[in-house]
């Protein structure tokens, strides 16, 4: 028997400081993220402290649990993986430098890996089936983008927002009905009480053949409808608890179908017959069920990425293990790349 | 005392909004700051779109910061494209590097900038947007300084001040 492999693979991308230890058949042995979840809910909504200083103050002892939850030393590593891009710069640049100097300190290789590919990646975690070539699918607070995804460390943009993504789509609208945060969640609650034909809102570019998302007119509808149009004499139905259910309901629909009708549509542009689908917004029961039933219909098969792997995480850098199978290792010298990337990343 | 300029514009459509900001994109210079205030859907990541246009960016290639808290893109300045939407106070503003970016020679937009007022160059174009109709919005920009004031009747010539 041959003995196990082990990965260190760290995230700071945006707000959560996180890390994982996972072997080389890709079982993840632990998954540490030091979320402030539970200060965004004292604050809101708003994040306390994002900057790189909360980063700087978690990366060690996340490092450390993540190795000890695993019940793995430092020696025992093979390789650290990081998530370089895309991201905040000074965030991006604390794991980034963790990475390096445990890379350097240890003599293993290093690997930079995407973000968004790692969200995509998820999904493979959660199946013993092969997953590539795929269509991949991330939707969460910050993206909402479509990949052509040919391998897990190939791929190319297929379309994305051009304004908001959908899961800050679902925060701003649970704010604009008082419902607090995080969006996903309390709207999905609200709207199992609420009409979802109530009112139809606008769902940008569904009759299009473009595979782009544009969100920002909707939540403004859904502020209107809320709250009065400005300088309409019209006043809107009180905004009592069936009006915000029907609203959150109607709001929830209108996102859903636009998210379904893109999938199915890059299924068929690309020919694909699996689509994996990451994110926090991945995690949204309704869209999980719309988005399976479209699947049937249009045959083909859909793949989420298990619920505790949709956030922000490191055991989604189990993809670095594709780049060390690959033989593709980053030099130490290694910058973050802060921007999305719009063309294919199958060279560096 | 520093020199100031007001202009108020209606806009009728997204599009003019768009107009709008990509007039003054076209003439922005290193350096400015231009300080975004408007309630949510008012429309200031549209009046951004355009800006960026207007110094040759891909309008589609600017999309809401809100989460990533600052989008960096380039054209023929660069653009650093700030959301305090998320952020509590100064301090978590100025950790994201904010004084660097005021001193790198680009431009420099901040969505919900009065939450951050204090931490704002005094040299700056305000640009406050109210929705007056479902589309129609009252925008207003307030030119702080010599640089700022000439660049804003660079943007908008023979458009009337407010005094």
């Amino acid at each position: 028997m041959t003995p196990p492999r082990y990965l260190l693979a760290i995230e700071t991308s945006c707000d959560e400081t996180a890390a994982a230890v996972i072997t080389h058949d890709r079982h993840v042995l632990s998954n540490v993220v030091a979320s402030q979840t539970d200060l965004h809910l004292r604050y809101g909504g708003v994040v306390p402290e994002i900057a790189s200083r909360a980063h700087v103050q978690a990366i060690l002892p996340v490092v450390k649990e993540a190795l000890a939850k695993a019940n793995v030393t430092l020696k025992d590593l093979e390789a650290v993986a990081v998530a370089t891009r895309p991201g905040l710069v000074g965030s991006l640049l604390i794991g980034l430098t963790a990475a390096k100097s445990l890379a350097w300190g240890l003599g293993i290789p290093l690997v930079a890996i995407d973000h968004l590919q790692a969200h995509i990646y998820a999904c493979q975690l959660a199946t013993q089936q092969p997953l590539y070539p795929c269509v991949g699918f991330v939707v969460s607070g910050g993206h909402t983008n479509l990949y052509h995804c040919p391998t897990p460390i190939t791929f190319n943009p297929l379309g994305g927002t051009i304004d908001d993504a959908a899961g800050e789509a679902f925060d701003k609208v649970a704010q604009i009905l008082n419902l607090g945060y995080p969006g996903g969640p309390v709207i999905e609650a609200a709207a199992i009480h609420g009409d979802s034909h109530a009112v139809q809102f606008p769902q940008a570019f569904l009759h299009e053949d473009r595979l782009d998302f544009s969100f920002s007119g909707l939540k403004t509808a859904v502020l209107y409808a809320a709250h009065g149009t400005p300088g309409a004499r019209a006043v809107p139905p009180p905004l009592n608890t069936q009006r915000i259910a029907d609203l959150a309901a109607s709001f929830q629909r209108a996102v859903i179908e636009v998210l379904v009708a893109k999938s199915v549509a890059a299924m068929h542009q690309t020919g694909e017959t699996r689509l994996a689908v990451g994110g926090g917004v991945a995690a949204n029961k309704a869209f999980r069920t719309s988005l399976s039933s479209a699947a049937t219909r249009h045959g083909f098969e859909v793949f989420f990425a298990p619920l505790d792997l949709c956030t922000d995480n490191a055991a989604m850098g189990g993809l670095g293990w594709e780049y060390i199978d690959a033989r593709q290792f980053s030099p130490l010298d290694l910058d973050v790349t802060p921007g999305l990337v719009r063309v294919s990343t199958d060279h560096r | 005392m520093i020199q100031q300029a007001e202009m108020v514009f209606m806009t009728q459509t997204e599009r003019e909004t768009v107009e709008l900001g990509r007039k003054l994109g076209e003439v922005c210079v290193p350096g400015l700051v231009l300080a975004l205030a408007g309630n949510l859907g008012a429309g200031k990541t549209r009046l951004t779109q355009g800006l960026a246009a207007g110094l040759g960016i891909d309008g589609d290639e600017v999309t809401s910061p809100t989460f990533g808290l600052v989008h960096e893109y380039s054209g023929r300045l660069m653009v650093y494209h700030f959301d305090t939407y998320r952020l509590p106070n100064d301090q978590s503003f100025l950790d994201l590097g904010a004084e660097e970016m005021f001193a790198a020679g680009g431009v420099c937009v901040i969505e919900w900038a009065s939450k951050v007022a204090a931490c704002l160059p005094a040299n700056r174009i305000e640009i406050e947007i109210e929705a007056a109709g479902e589309t129609t919005r009252r925008i207003s920009l307030r030119a702080f300084g010599h640089r700022e004031v000439e660049v804003l009747r660079a943007a908008y010539p023979g458009q009337p001040e407010v005094e």
